[in-house]
């Protein structure tokens, strides 16, 4: 199988001595259409992945910022098919390239059996879905795979080895590895134990490593060296927007 | 099929950092309940703290009246006046064996809260109840009850300030204090092994009543029926008889006011399938797979969701599942008053009021089981201000 496209953005960046920046903005936020202009901000601002949220009513992972971002973007009519429609006209527009981020049971409603065909169609090269354990991830993997639409992995402080080999043996695209034993939404400082950790996946998984969840400022990455090789930025981002701001000037802090 | 599977349903649909905790559990479901010192620790607090077994009992009037043996298994005589006690005195002991300090717990109208609270209390554990702010506003008097036990209850202020937020808000302080909290889940639903966990704590109940029935009239009831919210006392009062198929299993939802549009409690009647809180059920969702709210005058039913269990034992047509609604409900309340002189639960009165709907149409002088899940005292004030409107009983 050809890499992936997501493997490919990650390490282009590398080459070019950077880490990749993955920022995360929920579909539909702050309202529907400047979400777009956001999405061109972010692809001019050096953006090498974006997550496009994919909102759901009860996100369990989540913080209060990304929660209540999902939950506005829901009364604003946010939904899968739309954010699926939107991306397939705008196809090829964007240097970076897409995944999508959300709850499993929205994914499931859309129908597994068309949901890969769709992505593929609106350019979207994969999924994180953080309520999908290694154990339960197989219908939407065998869904997307023959798409080339990747489902990517996460891993954290608390995951051991002997499940990391098993999720390396169908992972693509990276790694993400949640960097606290809790939801999202920017933390001051990160836990002491990543570095080991992430010295553990580098170990196991032969595919670039993305730290997310609590990430606040460019100069928290700068600890973790070769350990990591992107990092994916989501509450801060929505809080800088929400506080009057906008993507281009939220990326040239980390461009 | 996946030991985390009941047929299609069930699963463990969770973030990777739930599934070690999740593991953890299951692995002492299987070296910790079984052992003799558990097991005797477990009987003896159910039998001297709880108060079971609790009592099959015979309504002389309503059976009378009905044209049925109408017996109720007796839940509402347990400490704490419900079922719940039986699976938190379950979970709060296994939390000791395995060396953790603090019980969480998730509830809605708040009597698994105050169940949790107990067993907290007595097993000298601290205890953390999420709760829904808008249920905390509706059922203060539980709230007071759990702070009298030494909870330290949290409102919840997100989504729709009910049960299912509680229980994202419960998921997501697990994710963080899983090295020193248990999270005692309160119904028969949630990721796996909380269904099946559950259920191996609430099956005393049809454990005792299969012995009862045997005791009293040598056979087994003809019909077992109870109310269905997550499921906890329905899949406990079931367990025992599903497999014997001459026992008929009724589940019986909320079906809400009844007014088209309204809405209700009944995913197993009106859902379709999906994935909320960690596994595959009968859902109430929109079209994009969005949560739906929803609604019943008996809070403890008022849940969008519904154990896996359930929805299985329905797919193979192995129970029944029909709705009541808040009127009928209320009927049933009425009588147990003024006909039996039992005060029960709203949640329980959907399944008396099942009895009452169709004993027309069952055989005459059958034996009908109903567990009567919890007693009524907690919702007078929901029963003051529906006779304030102008209701009548």
């Amino acid at each position: 199988m050809s890499q992936s496209v997501l493997t490919t953005r990650i390490r282009e960046a590398a080459a070019r001595g950077k880490k990749a920046l993955i920022p995360f903005l929920p579909g539909g936020f702050p309202d529907k259409e400047r979400f777009f202009t956001e999405l061109d901000m972010l692809d001019a601002g050096g953006a090498d992945i974006i997550e496009i949220g994919v909102p759901f009513s009860d996100p369990v992972a989540d913080g209060p910022t990304v929660e209540q971002a999902s939950l506005d973007c829901l009364i604003n009519g946010t939904c899968l098919s739309w954010i699926l429609y939107e991306l397939a006209k705008r196809k090829g527009r964007y240097r970076a390239a897409l995944v999508l981020m959300g709850y499993y049971n929205p994914f499931l409603q859309y129908g597994l059996d068309k949901l890969g065909e769709d992505m593929s169609d609106a350019g979207v090269s994969g999924c994180i879905v953080p309520d999908l354990p290694l154990e339960e991830s197989g219908p939407l993997r065998q869904a997307l795979v023959a798409h080339g639409v990747d489902v990517i992995c996460l891993v954290g402080l608390n995951t051991p080895i002997e499940r990391m080999k098993a999720y390396a043996k169908t992972a693509r695209g990276f790694v993400y590895f949640v960097s606290v034993l809790g939801t999202t939404g920017v933390r001051e400082s990160l836990p002491e134990k990543i570095k080991s950790r992430l010295a553990d996946v580098r170990k196991v998984f032969d595919l670039p490593v993305a730290l997310g969840f609590g990430i606040k400022t460019p100069q928290q990455l700068a600890q973790f060296g070769d350990l990591i090789d992107a990092a994916v930025f989501g509450s801060a981002l929505i809080d800088h927007i929400r506080a009057g701001g906008d993507s281009a000037s939220f990326m040239a802090r980390w461009a | 099929m996946k030991k985390s599977y009941f047929g299609e349903f069930g699963g463990q649909f969770v973030p990777e950092l739930l599934m070690p905790p999740l593991l953890e559990i299951e692995e002492a479901m299987e070296k910790i309940i079984p052992t003799k010192a558990f097991q005797a620790e477990l009987a003896a607090l159910l039998a001297d703290y709880v108060g079971r077994p609790s009592p099959l009992y015979l309504c002389p009037n309503l059976s009378k009246r009905l044209g049925v043996n109408l017996w109720l298994k007796r839940e509402d005589l347990n400490h704490t006046g419900a079922h719940k006690i039986n699976n938190t005195m379950g979970q709060g002991l296994l939390t000791k064996y395995m060396g953790k300090s603090v019980l969480l717990a998730e509830t809605g109208a708040g009597q698994h809260g105050v169940a949790t609270a107990t067993a907290a209390a007595m097993l000298g554990l601290q205890c953390t109840v999420y709760m829904g702010a808008e249920d905390v506003r509706r059922q203060s008097h539980n709230v007071r009850r759990m702070h009298l036990l030494g909870a330290q209850v949290v409102p919840v202020q997100s989504g729709t300030k009910t049960l299912k937020d509680a229980i994202n808000a419960a998921l997501r302080v697990w994710i963080a204090d899983q090295e020193t909290t248990h999270y005692c889940f309160g119904t028969a639903a949630g990721p796996h092994p909380f269904p099946t966990l559950v259920r191996l704590f609430q099956s005393v109940i049809s454990r005792e009543a299969k012995a009862q029935f045997q005791e009293k009239i040598g056979k087994l009831p003809d019909y077992v029926v109870a109310c269905v919210g997550g499921g906890s006392n329905a899949i406990g009062m079931f367990h025992e008889f599903v497999p014997h198929p001459g026992v008929k299993l009724i589940g019986v939802e909320a079906a809400g006011t009844g007014q088209p549009g309204c809405y209700h409690s009944a995913p197993l009647s009106l859902g379709r399938p999906g994935v909320l809180h960690g596994a595959v059920s009968m859902l109430l969702q929109t079209e994009d797979g969005q949560i739906m709210p929803s609604h019943s005058i008996a809070p403890g039913l008022d849940y969008p969701g519904v154990g896996p269990e359930h929805a299985h034992l329905q797919k193979t047509g192995r129970a029944r599942y029909d709705t009541v609604n808040d009127t009928g409900a209320l009927r049933a309340f009425s009588a147990l008053c003024r006909e039996e002189g039992i005060i029960p639960a709203l949640e329980s009165c959907h399944a008396v009021a099942w009895v009452l709907e169709h004993a027309h149409e069952l055989p005459p002088g059958c034996h009908v089981a109903v567990c009567l899940s919890g007693r009524g005292d907690k919702d007078l004030g929901i029963i003051e201000e529906y006779l304030e409107k102008g209701g009548t009983l």
